[in-house]
Protein backbone atom coordinates (compact mmCIF):
# COMPACT_ATOMS: atom_id res chain seq x y z
CA UNK A 1 0.00 0.00 0.00
CA UNK A 2 2.91 2.05 1.36
CA UNK A 3 4.61 1.67 -2.58
CA UNK A 4 1.46 2.43 -4.31
CA UNK A 5 1.74 5.81 -2.16
CA UNK A 6 4.40 7.00 -3.31
CA UNK A 7 3.60 5.86 -7.19
CA UNK A 8 0.47 7.96 -6.59
CA UNK A 9 1.84 11.06 -4.96
CA UNK A 10 4.45 11.44 -7.42
CA UNK A 11 1.73 11.42 -10.06
CA UNK A 12 -0.18 13.69 -8.46
CA UNK A 13 2.71 16.12 -8.34
CA UNK A 14 3.98 15.54 -11.61
CA UNK A 15 0.35 16.52 -12.53
CA UNK A 16 0.22 19.84 -10.71
CA UNK A 17 3.57 20.01 -12.61
CA UNK A 18 2.34 19.87 -15.73
CA UNK A 19 -0.30 22.88 -15.62
CA UNK A 20 2.09 25.30 -14.20
CA UNK A 21 4.90 24.93 -16.89
CA UNK A 22 1.96 25.49 -19.81
CA UNK A 23 0.62 28.49 -17.88
CA UNK A 24 4.33 29.95 -17.98
CA UNK A 25 4.98 28.78 -21.55
CA UNK A 26 1.41 30.89 -22.27
CA UNK A 27 2.13 34.12 -23.97
CA UNK A 28 1.02 37.58 -22.57
CA UNK A 29 -2.59 38.59 -23.73
CA UNK A 30 -0.68 41.37 -25.76
CA UNK A 31 1.34 39.61 -27.76
CA UNK A 32 -0.87 39.01 -30.54
CA UNK A 33 -0.04 35.77 -32.50
CA UNK A 34 1.88 36.28 -35.33
CA UNK A 35 -0.37 36.41 -38.47
CA UNK A 36 -0.11 33.48 -41.31
CA UNK A 37 1.33 35.07 -44.56
CA UNK A 38 0.01 31.38 -46.22
CA UNK A 39 -2.61 29.67 -46.26
CA UNK A 40 -1.64 26.63 -44.09
CA UNK A 41 -3.86 24.35 -46.03
CA UNK A 42 -2.81 25.32 -49.49
CA UNK A 43 0.98 24.60 -47.59
CA UNK A 44 0.37 21.12 -46.25
CA UNK A 45 -1.47 19.65 -49.76
CA UNK A 46 1.38 21.45 -51.90
CA UNK A 47 4.18 18.99 -49.92
CA UNK A 48 1.81 16.16 -50.25
CA UNK A 49 2.21 16.26 -53.76
CA UNK A 50 5.65 17.87 -54.40
CA UNK A 51 7.08 17.59 -50.85
CA UNK A 52 10.94 18.63 -53.06
CA UNK A 53 9.83 21.55 -54.09
CA UNK A 54 9.12 25.07 -52.23
CA UNK A 55 5.63 26.09 -52.47
CA UNK A 56 4.66 29.41 -54.73
CA UNK A 57 4.51 32.33 -53.48
CA UNK A 58 0.63 33.16 -53.25
CA UNK A 59 -1.07 36.54 -53.38
CA UNK A 60 -1.83 36.14 -49.81
CA UNK A 61 1.74 36.33 -49.22
CA UNK A 62 2.24 39.52 -51.26
CA UNK A 63 -0.53 41.56 -50.33
CA UNK A 64 -0.13 43.65 -46.99
CA UNK A 65 -3.24 42.99 -44.69
CA UNK A 66 -5.31 46.53 -44.50
CA UNK A 67 -4.29 47.73 -40.72
CA UNK A 68 -6.90 47.39 -38.24
CA UNK A 69 -9.74 49.74 -37.22
CA UNK A 70 -7.74 51.51 -33.99
CA UNK A 71 -10.01 52.12 -30.90
CA UNK A 72 -9.12 55.33 -30.60
CA UNK A 73 -9.76 57.64 -34.04
CA UNK A 74 -6.07 58.92 -35.79
CA UNK A 75 -5.28 62.41 -35.94
CA UNK A 76 -4.34 62.27 -39.59
CA UNK A 77 -6.50 59.88 -42.30
CA UNK A 78 -4.53 58.29 -44.81
CA UNK A 79 -5.30 58.69 -48.34
CA UNK A 80 -4.38 56.87 -51.71
CA UNK A 81 -5.11 58.87 -54.66
CA UNK A 82 -4.45 56.40 -57.64
CA UNK A 83 -5.73 57.66 -61.94
CA UNK A 84 -5.10 54.84 -64.16
CA UNK A 85 -1.72 55.89 -65.45
CA UNK A 86 0.17 57.49 -62.11
CA UNK A 87 -0.41 57.03 -58.51
CA UNK A 88 -0.88 60.95 -57.48
CA UNK A 89 -0.36 60.20 -53.57
CA UNK A 90 0.15 57.19 -52.15
CA UNK A 91 -0.32 56.76 -48.15
CA UNK A 92 -0.36 60.16 -47.71
CA UNK A 93 -1.47 61.48 -44.20
CA UNK A 94 -3.58 64.37 -44.35
CA UNK A 95 -5.72 66.66 -41.91
CA UNK A 96 -9.00 66.43 -44.21
CA UNK A 97 -10.22 65.61 -47.96
CA UNK A 98 -13.02 67.41 -49.67
CA UNK A 99 -14.42 65.06 -52.38
CA UNK A 100 -16.42 65.74 -55.11
CA UNK A 101 -19.39 63.75 -54.73
CA UNK A 102 -22.25 63.38 -57.11
CA UNK A 103 -24.79 63.81 -53.84
CA UNK A 104 -22.31 66.67 -53.13
CA UNK A 105 -19.05 68.04 -51.61
CA UNK A 106 -17.36 65.37 -48.63
CA UNK A 107 -15.38 66.44 -46.18
CA UNK A 108 -13.73 63.24 -45.32
CA UNK A 109 -11.66 63.44 -41.57
CA UNK A 110 -10.46 60.42 -39.70
CA UNK A 111 -12.83 58.87 -38.29
CA UNK A 112 -15.20 58.84 -41.01
CA UNK A 113 -18.49 56.32 -41.29
CA UNK A 114 -17.24 54.05 -43.84
CA UNK A 115 -18.70 54.73 -47.17
CA UNK A 116 -18.69 54.82 -50.94
CA UNK A 117 -19.01 57.26 -53.23
CA UNK A 118 -19.61 57.64 -56.74
CA UNK A 119 -17.29 61.22 -57.96
CA UNK A 120 -18.73 63.98 -60.39
CA UNK A 121 -16.36 66.39 -62.03
CA UNK A 122 -14.94 68.57 -59.51
CA UNK A 123 -12.28 70.10 -57.28
CA UNK A 124 -10.84 67.45 -54.84
CA UNK A 125 -8.79 69.25 -51.85
CA UNK A 126 -6.30 67.67 -50.22
CA UNK A 127 -5.90 69.98 -46.76
CA UNK A 128 -2.38 69.31 -44.90
CA UNK A 129 -1.78 71.68 -42.30
CA UNK A 130 -1.74 75.40 -44.17
CA UNK A 131 -1.47 73.70 -47.49
CA UNK A 132 -4.29 72.92 -49.59
CA UNK A 133 -3.88 70.78 -53.09
CA UNK A 134 -6.30 70.79 -55.17
CA UNK A 135 -7.16 68.58 -58.32
CA UNK A 136 -9.77 68.27 -60.75
CA UNK A 137 -11.45 65.12 -61.01
CA UNK A 138 -13.08 64.16 -64.02
CA UNK A 139 -14.86 60.92 -62.31
CA UNK A 140 -14.32 57.94 -60.44
CA UNK A 141 -15.19 56.35 -57.08
CA UNK A 142 -13.89 57.22 -53.35
CA UNK A 143 -13.91 54.75 -50.41
CA UNK A 144 -13.72 55.70 -47.14
CA UNK A 145 -12.93 52.93 -44.74
CA UNK A 146 -13.48 52.10 -41.09
CA UNK A 147 -10.07 52.31 -40.14
CA UNK A 148 -9.06 56.16 -41.72
CA UNK A 149 -8.17 55.04 -44.94
CA UNK A 150 -9.54 56.57 -48.29
CA UNK A 151 -8.89 55.60 -51.40
CA UNK A 152 -9.76 57.80 -54.61
CA UNK A 153 -9.82 56.65 -57.68
CA UNK A 154 -10.55 58.53 -60.63
CA UNK A 155 -10.34 58.71 -64.75
CA UNK A 156 -8.16 61.56 -64.82
CA UNK A 157 -7.43 64.60 -62.81
CA UNK A 158 -5.25 67.58 -63.09
CA UNK A 159 -4.18 70.16 -60.86
CA UNK A 160 -6.10 72.86 -61.16
CA UNK A 161 -3.34 75.54 -62.64
CA UNK A 162 -3.62 73.27 -65.68
CA UNK A 163 -6.36 74.54 -66.83
CA UNK A 164 -6.73 76.81 -69.43
CA UNK A 165 -9.46 79.18 -68.92
CA UNK A 166 -9.63 80.44 -72.56
CA UNK A 167 -10.65 76.79 -73.53
CA UNK A 168 -13.18 76.25 -70.84
CA UNK A 169 -15.06 79.80 -72.19
CA UNK A 170 -14.83 78.17 -75.46
CA UNK A 171 -15.95 75.05 -75.09
CA UNK A 172 -19.06 76.15 -72.49
CA UNK A 173 -20.42 78.10 -75.32
CA UNK A 174 -19.73 75.34 -77.95
CA UNK A 175 -21.56 72.61 -75.61
CA UNK A 176 -24.51 75.18 -74.92
CA UNK A 177 -24.85 75.94 -79.07
CA UNK A 178 -24.80 72.17 -79.51
CA UNK A 179 -27.55 71.56 -76.56
CA UNK A 180 -29.83 73.87 -78.37
CA UNK A 181 -29.10 72.30 -82.07
CA UNK A 182 -29.39 68.61 -80.42
CA UNK A 183 -32.09 66.58 -82.14
CA UNK A 184 -31.64 63.22 -81.05
CA UNK A 185 -31.65 61.88 -76.81
CA UNK A 186 -28.21 60.69 -77.01
CA UNK A 187 -26.87 64.21 -78.89
CA UNK A 188 -28.88 65.91 -76.13
CA UNK A 189 -27.14 64.17 -73.25
CA UNK A 190 -24.00 64.57 -74.92
CA UNK A 191 -24.11 68.09 -75.22
CA UNK A 192 -25.17 68.61 -71.50
CA UNK A 193 -22.45 66.58 -69.97
CA UNK A 194 -20.36 68.93 -72.00
CA UNK A 195 -22.29 71.65 -70.68
CA UNK A 196 -22.14 69.97 -67.09
CA UNK A 197 -18.29 68.95 -67.39
CA UNK A 198 -17.18 72.50 -68.37
CA UNK A 199 -19.46 74.78 -65.85
CA UNK A 200 -17.90 72.35 -63.19
CA UNK A 201 -14.24 73.27 -64.79
CA UNK A 202 -15.41 76.92 -65.13
CA UNK A 203 -16.64 77.13 -61.09
CA UNK A 204 -13.26 75.39 -60.24
CA UNK A 205 -11.01 78.28 -61.76
CA UNK A 206 -13.23 80.66 -59.96
CA UNK A 207 -13.61 79.38 -56.44
CA UNK B 1 -27.50 68.48 -62.47
CA UNK B 2 -26.81 65.66 -59.81
CA UNK B 3 -30.24 64.63 -60.06
CA UNK B 4 -31.91 62.31 -57.11
CA UNK B 5 -33.76 60.19 -60.09
CA UNK B 6 -32.92 56.61 -60.13
CA UNK B 7 -31.14 56.50 -63.36
CA UNK B 8 -28.85 59.58 -64.45
CA UNK B 9 -30.01 61.53 -67.21
CA UNK B 10 -26.77 59.37 -69.78
CA UNK B 11 -27.77 56.45 -68.71
CA UNK B 12 -31.60 57.05 -69.69
CA UNK B 13 -30.07 58.41 -73.22
CA UNK B 14 -28.97 55.07 -73.69
CA UNK B 15 -24.87 55.71 -72.61
CA UNK B 16 -22.97 53.40 -69.95
CA UNK B 17 -21.15 54.76 -66.78
CA UNK B 18 -17.79 53.97 -68.97
CA UNK B 19 -18.86 55.98 -72.27
CA UNK B 20 -19.86 58.81 -69.77
CA UNK B 21 -16.97 58.32 -67.38
CA UNK B 22 -14.28 59.13 -70.76
CA UNK B 23 -16.42 61.62 -71.90
CA UNK B 24 -16.08 63.66 -69.21
CA UNK B 25 -12.59 62.51 -68.94
CA UNK B 26 -11.63 63.57 -72.30
CA UNK B 27 -13.90 66.84 -71.94
CA UNK B 28 -11.19 67.87 -69.14
CA UNK B 29 -8.38 66.63 -71.06
CA UNK B 30 -9.26 68.96 -74.04
CA UNK B 31 -9.40 71.84 -71.64
CA UNK B 32 -5.95 71.72 -70.17
CA UNK B 33 -3.05 74.18 -71.02
CA UNK B 34 -0.36 73.49 -73.82
CA UNK B 35 2.16 71.57 -72.45
CA UNK B 36 -0.11 69.02 -70.12
CA UNK B 37 -2.57 68.97 -73.16
CA UNK B 38 -0.96 67.12 -75.94
CA UNK B 39 0.69 64.88 -73.01
CA UNK B 40 -2.58 64.27 -72.09
CA UNK B 41 -4.18 62.73 -75.21
CA UNK B 42 -0.80 61.35 -76.38
CA UNK B 43 -1.30 59.16 -72.98
CA UNK B 44 -5.10 58.16 -74.14
CA UNK B 45 -4.21 56.93 -78.03
CA UNK B 46 -4.51 54.06 -79.25
CA UNK B 47 -2.44 52.22 -82.04
CA UNK B 48 -3.72 49.01 -83.74
CA UNK B 49 -2.52 47.18 -87.01
CA UNK B 50 -5.02 45.67 -88.58
CA UNK B 51 -4.62 42.92 -91.55
CA UNK B 52 -7.24 41.32 -93.50
CA UNK B 53 -6.83 38.01 -94.14
CA UNK B 54 -7.85 36.11 -97.31
CA UNK B 55 -7.90 32.84 -98.51
CA UNK B 56 -5.97 32.42 -95.37
CA UNK B 57 -3.33 34.61 -95.92
CA UNK B 58 -2.98 37.34 -94.24
CA UNK B 59 -2.63 40.77 -95.86
CA UNK B 60 -0.68 43.74 -96.12
CA UNK B 61 -1.24 45.22 -92.50
CA UNK B 62 -2.68 48.73 -91.62
CA UNK B 63 -1.80 50.81 -88.81
CA UNK B 64 -4.85 52.73 -87.26
CA UNK B 65 -4.09 54.99 -84.53
CA UNK B 66 -7.57 56.04 -82.44
CA UNK B 67 -7.52 58.97 -80.20
CA UNK B 68 -10.31 59.27 -78.12
CA UNK B 69 -11.07 62.15 -79.81
CA UNK B 70 -13.12 62.34 -83.13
Amino acid sequence: MLRQASRLLTRSIAATQQPIKVVGARPMSTDLPATPVEDSAFVESWNKVAPNIDPPRTPSAFMKPRPPTPSTIPSKITVNFVLPYASELSNMEVDMVIIPATSGQMGVMPGHVPSIAELKPGVLSVHEGNDVKKYFLSGGFAFVHANSVADIVAVDAVPIDHIDENLVQKGLADFNLKLSSATTELEKAEAQIGVYVHSALNSALAG
Amino acid sequence: MASNAAVPFWRSAGMTYITYSNLCANLVRQCLKEPYKTEALSREKVHFSLSKFVDGNPQKPVIRSDSPTE
